[in-house]
């Protein structure tokens, strides 16, 4: 029974592209965050994908520390997203564009 | 690989559709939970490879702790009323942006397709499972090669704790709050 | 020392005009007083009056052969095979030219301290003066063309500076911007011919052509070639002629110059600058000797300039201008002079017109100083009554204008046109043109003076006075002049002719006709002048206001008054289609097209900005989206590159 690697290897591609165009067109930020999530997620998956394929266990290590960082990061960006909505009131990102021409 | 090939289009087709629910539902608090549901596939998917640990270390971290951190978040800042924000968008921006990733994603698919494989590590599922299981090797690596940055990790994690304390604590009560265990 | 002569005025101008632009040309400066600067002018041309006549006297202890002073001031130019000097030569014609300046110019000097005294700025006028004192002087004694240049041009800016003068008049101020104008298209003639006798002769001093000349005719005769190019290098230095020294078409600026204040009429417009036209023909005599059409294109403008100018004095009644056109009128007999060969005729009649030219124009000053700057003559009359010395030394000029003998008009007059008559390059229509001339001179300057002196008081004529001294003075020592003046070149015991004989040659011009004929026209002459006066006596004798020519021939007196429309011809001709040219230039080249593209490269890179300011959305995930597609691209290029 038996997977071709290019399969998993492009279910891993499509979520990350799925999670990018997420990330480009929400405008609420709590989602845009989520996505960020997924694109991690789909990067981890095809780290294991390749540990497997390569029977080299440096993909699952790499796992491991990006689901650690992923969190402390996760953390962080919401903590960011508390102290914005103070001032912002809003989680729309269409409010923060002081750059715009 | 050696997985069985239903389970894998199973899981992998509830990602992909939970996924695509994440992105395009108006209410954000759907979107949190589809995400949940994504993590389990993963998850799924990671144990079908044999990752075992991982597995359940997604489903600890992610689900468990990550999500729950989200939709607290989301209740807090009461940001759960549906508000489909796509339609505001340049609807020429969006078409870009999907062509764009499909042909990106066109171009993964075919040069995952080319690629071959050997492998180079001696650590197949069977010799895994000879040597005491998934995670036994696993934890004998992170302690011998990969010690350095597992405490490193451990600062890491420290200095985000330090961090979010700092930037979404509340400003206002930080002079008054000289008499702590006195009265309120 | 000869440098000197030209220290002098040089010095005058410094001190003046420095004191002046420091010290003066604030509006509200305390200035300085007529006196005070007309002394230090009138000190210092008179300096150089008494060097000229030092070494006047010293020239004539020297053989002719050797009778000239050399002196270099300073190395003007050096180049690789080029060497320019600014030098100064005092030969028989130069000195007298310098006397005549130096002499005539101190007495205008000195009148001007009494015409000048109320002006404003006695200090810039005087400071003006001199400088054109200098750059006449450098003009009569450079002995290389580029030096004669620099005086032409400096007496030039002199003019328009003087003519201008008052400038707060835009009339006035428009005659001296005419006035530059008009002489720099002469000028353009001059330095063609400057050109062309470098290119002809590699050189541009006065001696070495002279040298070289002379040694090729010796030798053999002169080719067609040469004798071409050296017709036109004489016809292009006279084009400059016609604009300094106001000849047909280029006159046009003389009489719009009378805005100037009137003793700079006096010095320029008659006795000095418009007379460097005259020097430079005699100057270069040699060469115009050598080409008989250019000499005869000399004559016949000479000769008609003259005719054409007095019949448009006939109808003026401002009296500077009546002046002005007698001077063009002059200047043409001096042409006419050259133009048949008669050099020194021509400069007898540049020194006598010196004299009672300046005599005349003073003498119109005080009429007018008198009169509170009136000018109209048919607004004068009597005034020999009021002003008597005025008139005395008016009558003095205007007999010596007419030619009555022994007046010395009459003698270089006479002299020019017997030349005319006797000489192989005149010819007889060019000696009726003279006599004609002078009968209409007699004529319009008896109307003149029987206008301003004669008859009744008219307008305002009963309240004149008589001027200062320090005008009168003058005027009585160019009266004097006017008087005797004339014996420098009596017939047959010319005196002038022998000293000015080792620069103007005679041979080859020797009269053709009798010598008994010279009586006769001398006779002749007289006649006419007596005819015109007696005519002019009688016309204008109970003047009514009127001019009786304008009763009786309107048609014409009215062309002859508008200056025979020739300043209107020009501004049709000429000016306006300059202007269109101009404002073509301007307008549509210049605004529309250059400044088009110009301006458009500012506009287009402006437009560049506004249309890709769009790209700044202030979106983060726009600007993410836009890094991804930049990596896309690089990683692209690499594959395309790689592979």
């Amino acid at each position: 029974m038996y997977v071709e690697p290019w399969l998993v290897l492009s279910f891993s591609a499509i979520i990350f592209l799925i999670g990018l165009f997420g990330l480009v067109v929400r405008r609420n930020i709590l989602v845009i965050l989520m996505c960020i999530e997924l694109m991690l997620n789909a990067v981890n998956l095809t780290f294991v994908t390749y540990s497997t394929i390569l029977q080299d266990l440096t993909g699952q290590m790499a796992v491991f520390f990006i689901i650690t960082v992923a969190a402390a990061e996760s953390a962080v960006g919401l903590g960011l997203v508390i102290a914005l909505f103070r001032t912002l009131r809003s989680v729309d990102t269409k409010n923060i564009s002081l750059l715009r021409e | 690989m050696e997985i069985s090939p239903i389970f894998f289009y199973l899981f992998s087709g509830l990602a992909i559709f939970c996924s695509l629910m994440v992105v395009f539902k108006k209410n954000p608090v759907t979107s949190a939970f589809n995400l949940v549901l994504v993590f389990f596939a993963f998850a799924s998917i990671y144990a079908l490879m044999g990752a075992h640990f991982v597995a359940a270390l997604q489903v600890l971290v992610y689900a468990g702790a990550i999500m729950v951190l989200f939709v607290f978040v989301i209740m807090l800042l009461k940001a759960d009323e549906p508000v489909f924000d796509l339609r505001e968008n340049n609807k020429f921006f969006v078409m870009s942006v999907a062509l764009t990733l499909l042909g990106i994603a066109g171009y993964f698919i075919t040069t995952f397709k080319e690629a071959s494989y050997q492998e180079i590590g001696p650590y197949s599922i069977s010799a895994i499972e000879q040597n005491g299981g998934n995670t036994r090797v696993l934890a004998e690596t992170l302690f011998s090669q990969y010690i350095l940055p597992f405490e490193l990790t451990s600062i890491l994690l420290l200095g985000a704790i330090v961090a979010v304390v700092a930037i979404a604590m509340r400003k206002k009560n930080l002079k008054s709050n000289t008499n702590v265990g006195g009265k309120a | 020392m000869l440098a000197l002569i030209l220290l002098f005025p040089l010095l005058g101008f410094l001190i003046n005009g420095i004191w002046y632009a420091f010290f003066q040309s604030d509006e509200k400066a305390k200035k300085a007083s007529a006196q005070v600067t007309g002394a230090i002018a009138t000190g210092a041309i008179f300096c150089s009056f008494l060097v000229s006549l030092f070494l006047f006297i010293k020239l004539q202890s020297l053989e002719p052969a050797v009778r000239y002073f050399d002196q270099i001031i300073f190395s003007w130019i050096k180049l690789e095979g080029f060497n320019l000097n600014f030098s100064l030569r005092f030969d028989p014609l130069s000195s007298l030219f310098c006397m005549v300046i130096t002499g005539v110019g101190s007495l205008i000097h000195l009148y001007s301290i009494g015409y000048m005294s109320d002006d404003k700025t006695p200090g810039k006028y005087f400071a003006y003066l001199n400088l054109f004192c200098f750059a006449m002087l450098v003009l009569v004694t450079s002995t290389n063309l580029p030096g004669i240049f620099l005086g032409w041009e400096g007496v030039g800016l002199c003019s328009y500076l003087l003519i201008g003068y008052w400038y707060d008049d835009i009339e006035k101020a428009k005659a001296g911007k005419k006035a530059f104008i008009v002489n720099r298209v002469g000028d353009l003639g001059f330095l063609l011919g400057m050109f062309f006798i470098f290119s002809v002769f590699s050189t541009f001093e006065i001696s070495v052509i002279q040298t070289a000349i002379s040694e090729k005719s010796a030798l053999s005769l002169f080719s067609t070639v040469e004798l071409t190019s050296i017709t036109i290098i004489c016809l292009l230095l006279f084009v400059g002629c016609i604009g300094k020294s106001a000849q047909i078409p280029l006159y046009v600026w003389l009489p719009d110059a009378m805005a100037g204040p009137t003793p700079v009429s006096a010095l320029i417009h008659a006795a000095t600058m418009v007379t460097g036209g005259v020097y430079l023909i005699s100057r270069l005599n040699f060469l115009y000797v050598l080409s008989p059409v250019a000499m005869e294109v000399v004559a016949w403008v000479g000769g008609l300039t003259a005719l054409f100018a007095a019949t448009i004095a006939i109808a003026q009644t401002d009296i500077k201008k009546v002046l002005a056109y007698s001077t063009v009128s002059q200047l043409g007999y001096m042409f006419l002079a050259c133009g048949v060969g008669a050099f020194g005729a021509g400069v007898f009649h540049v020194i006598t017109h010196a004299f009672f030219k300046a005599l005349l124009f003073l003498g119109a000053g005080s009429v007018i100083h008198g009169l509170h700057h009136e000018q109209d003559a048919f607004k004068m009359g009597g005034l020999k009554l009021k002003m008597p010395q005025t008139y005395l030394v008016f009558g003095a000029a205007f007999l010596a204008i007419c030619g009555i003998p022994p007046f010395s008009g009459f003698f270089s007059k006479d002299e020019v046109l017997w030349k005319t008559f006797s000489s192989p390059n005149g010819s007889n229509i060019l000696w009726v043109l003279g006599m004609l001339t002078a009968v209409m001179t007699a004529f319009y300057m008896t109307r003149l003076f029987s206008l301003t002196f004669l008859g009744e008081h008219r307008a305002n004529a009963a309240k004149a006075h008589e001027s200062p001294k320090v005008m009168i003075y003058p005027l009585y020592v160019l009266a004097f002049l006017s008087v005797i003046g004339g014996f420098i070149g009596v017939p047959h015991f010319n005196w002038l002719e022998h000293w000015l004989s080792p620069v103007i040659s005679t041979a080859g011009f020797e009269a053709v006709v009798p010598h008994s004929y010279e009586w006769l026209l001398m006779a002749l002459s007289v006649l006419g002048a007596s005819v015109g006066i007696f005519l002019g006596f009688k016309t204008y004798k109970n003047f009514s206001g009127i001019d009786p020519i304008e009763k009786h021939a309107s048609g014409l007196f009215k062309t002859l008054t508008n200056k025979w429309y020739v300043d209107e011809i020009y501004e049709f001709l000429i000016i306006k289609p300059l202007l269109a040219a101009s404002k073509f230039c301007w307008k549509i080249i210049d605004v529309a097209l250059i400044d088009w593209v110009v301006l458009g490269f500012g506009r287009a890179s402006f437009w560049v900005g506004q249309s890709v300011r769009p790209i700044q959305t202030g979106s983060v995930q726009f600007y993410l989206f836009m890094m991804l597609i930049g990596l896309l691209i690089t990683l692209g290029y690499i594959y395309v590159a790689v592979v």
